[in-house]
């Protein structure tokens, strides 16, 4: 049986190639929106911090996990909108 | 069949559909075309993955949950909407930083649930932790620090303290000390809490000594590091969803930290530690002196030139966004395009402030991206280019990055506006750009100045083509 961590190891790495390889193909023009978009999707911290907040049994880790949850909402909120505000502006 | 057994099946599967979304949507922001439905894409595999997490067993607390989302969606939304599109490195900036407190907030949380209920993380899990806090804690200071520098807030000049190449890797050290003490001992709450402060002092450290003009490299790592971040607080909660999507990004603002540098003629560790190590060496002198006389054009005959050209490239640089000046320009190639001038736009890879920060600039004034054209794509087309219009760029057209071999942009890619027949550079005045050194363009033969604000300029020239009729 592995470890479920080395799994995880495992999907990180494969991940992480993928990541290249999807991500080298984008033209320069869209770089910006490209950053702001996998900045976007890095707000997927948002998970871990619900997962803490749902879990945790005392003041402090509730306080921690809710300041978690509310930062990486704004990483994924604004991280969207902002490139969505930016794609809409190319035009053919 | 009963349904509870199911549900964690479901959650894992609807986390694949939600990472599956996230790398598809990634590859369609490969084409302008489908660029907005992939961005889409990725937004409704993020509402996946968090519904999902709701879902999960175990989970107390909605009110609290729902409270943290309500605020953070609220500021985030504020934020998305009021940002100006020159602001936009900032913006990023400050996303990468709560990305990398959250990070850090998490990894702290699960630390002190282990401390108080007295029993010690995995390994596994107790290495992730530190490394989340490490690498969250440097994103989010040194974020905080690229915004302050980029807002404006600080100088942009890279801040050296004294002795602060040992002051750097001493604390670097530290860091890396006091988390090794957890290893033995996985409930230390002081070793912790000193991973945490240094850390965070470290960001600071880190970003400090870059300058200003080098913060697109910065925040394209710290993007990356936010990733990072991120999947190493999915190591912790042993959350695929987590450690995929960090796995992403974490390639993703490699792969943009690696461009920046090409595309500025720099290794990364000069970018980062260039002024730590410079503190004694000085400048590299010898750089040759240009000689020579500058032609002076005013408005109404580089009006003349323009209209009465078959060919015209615009070259806009950081100066020509920094004075608003993307509207008026295209009202100007838009003029001249009526007039039956074939009018494109040349971009070099760094201009702007971050990696494709122009695009947006000129999408933003209405020019279709079919009219932008990479270095790459541009460059065998000057020679047959009868104006080239070159607003408020400085060194990405200096032709002393081909051969002056003294030159510090020596072997940097260049636009090459030299090779065309005419050049005509808007300028406010004859101040060198970034790099601080002469441009040997403006003493060409073929290149003449039309000194002034640039959006004054154009406006002034747009009115004189009109008036040619």
């Amino acid at each position: 049986m592995v470890s479920p961590f080395v799994l995880a190891l495992f999907i990180f790495v494969l991940a992480a190639f993928a990541g290249f390889e999807v991500i080298n193909k984008v033209p320069p023009t869209l770089h910006t929106p490209l950053m702001s978009g996998s900045n976007a999707i890095s707000g997927i911290a948002v998970v871990g911090a619900i997962l803490l907040a749902g879990h945790a049994d005392d003041g402090l880790s509730q306080v921690l996990g809710i300041l978690a949850i509310a930062l990486a909402t704004v990483n994924v909120v604004g991280g969207f909108l902002v490139t969505d505000r930016m794609l809409q502006m190319f035009r053919r | 069949m009963d349904v509870a057994a199911l549900l964690p099946t479901v959650i894992e599967l609807t986390y694949l559909v939600a990472v599956s979304l996230f790398i598809v949507g990634i590859k369609k922001l490969g084409s302008p075309a489908t660029a907005r439905m992939g961005n889409r894409w990725a937004a409704l595999g993020m509402l996946l993955a968090i519904a999902a997490t709701l879902l999960q067993q175990g989970i107390l607390h909605y009110n609290h949950i729902l409270l943290g989302l309500l605020v953070g969606s609220v500021v985030g939304a504020w934020l998305a909407y009021r940002v100006e599109m020159t602001a936009m490195p900032q913006m990023v900036g400050l996303l990468n930083g709560l990305g990398g407190a959250a990070s850090v907030l998490i990894a702290t949380g699960e630390f002190w649930r282990s401390v108080l209920a007295g029993v010690a993380l995995p390994k596994a899990a107790l290495v992730s932790t530190v490394l989340g806090v490490i690498i969250g804690g440097v994103t989010f200071t040194g974020s905080l620090i690229a915004f302050a520098k980029l807002q404006g807030w600080m100088t942009g000049q890279p801040v050296v303290l004294p002795g602060q190449r040992w002051l750097s890797a001493g604390t670097l050290a530290a860091t890396l000390g006091a988390g090794l003490v957890l290893w033995p001992a996985p409930l230390q709450l002081g070793a912790f809490g000193i991973v945490l402060v240094l850390s965070l002092a470290l960001g600071v450290l880190f970003v400090l000594p870059v300058g200003g003009a080098d913060m697109p490299v910065v925040i394209s790592l710290l993007n990356s590091f936010s990733g990072l971040a991120a999947a190493a607080a999915g190591f912790i909660v042993l959350n695929d969803a987590l450690v995929v999507s960090g796995a992403l990004v974490g390639a993703s603002g490699l792969i943009l930290t690696q461009i920046m540098c090409k595309a500025m003629n720099r290794s990364l560790a000069n970018v980062l530690f260039g002024a730590l190590m410079a503190q004694q060496a000085g400048e590299a002198g010898g750089v040759t002196a240009v000689k020579g006389v500058i032609r002076r054009i005013d408005e109404e005959e580089t009006a003349m030139m323009l209209a009465y050209a078959r060919s015209v490239v615009i070259v806009p640089g950081y100066g020509m966004a920094v004075a608003q000046a993307q509207h008026a320009l295209r009202e100007l190639a838009d003029a001249l395009e009526r007039r039956g001038v074939e009018v494109k736009y040349a971009i070099h890879p760094v201009a702007g402030r971050m990696p494709g920060h122009m695009n947006v600039l000129l999408a933003e004034a209405n020019v279709p991206y079919t009219q932008l054209y990479d270095m790459e794509a541009i460059n065998p087309e000057f020679e047959h280019t009868d104006v080239v219009l070159v607003v408020g760029a400085n060194d990405v057209v200096n032709p002393a990055a081909r051969h002056d071999k003294h030159s510090p942009i020596y072997g940097m890619p260049i636009l090459e506006v030299d090779k065309a027949k005419r050049t005509i550079v808007i300028k406010r005045s004859m101040n060198p750009g970034y790099s601080g050194i002469e441009n040997e363009l403006f003493y060409k033969e073929r290149t003449a100045m039309l000194f002034g604000n640039a959006r004054e300029v154009l406006t002034r020239l747009l009115n004189e083509v009109k008036q040619l009729a």
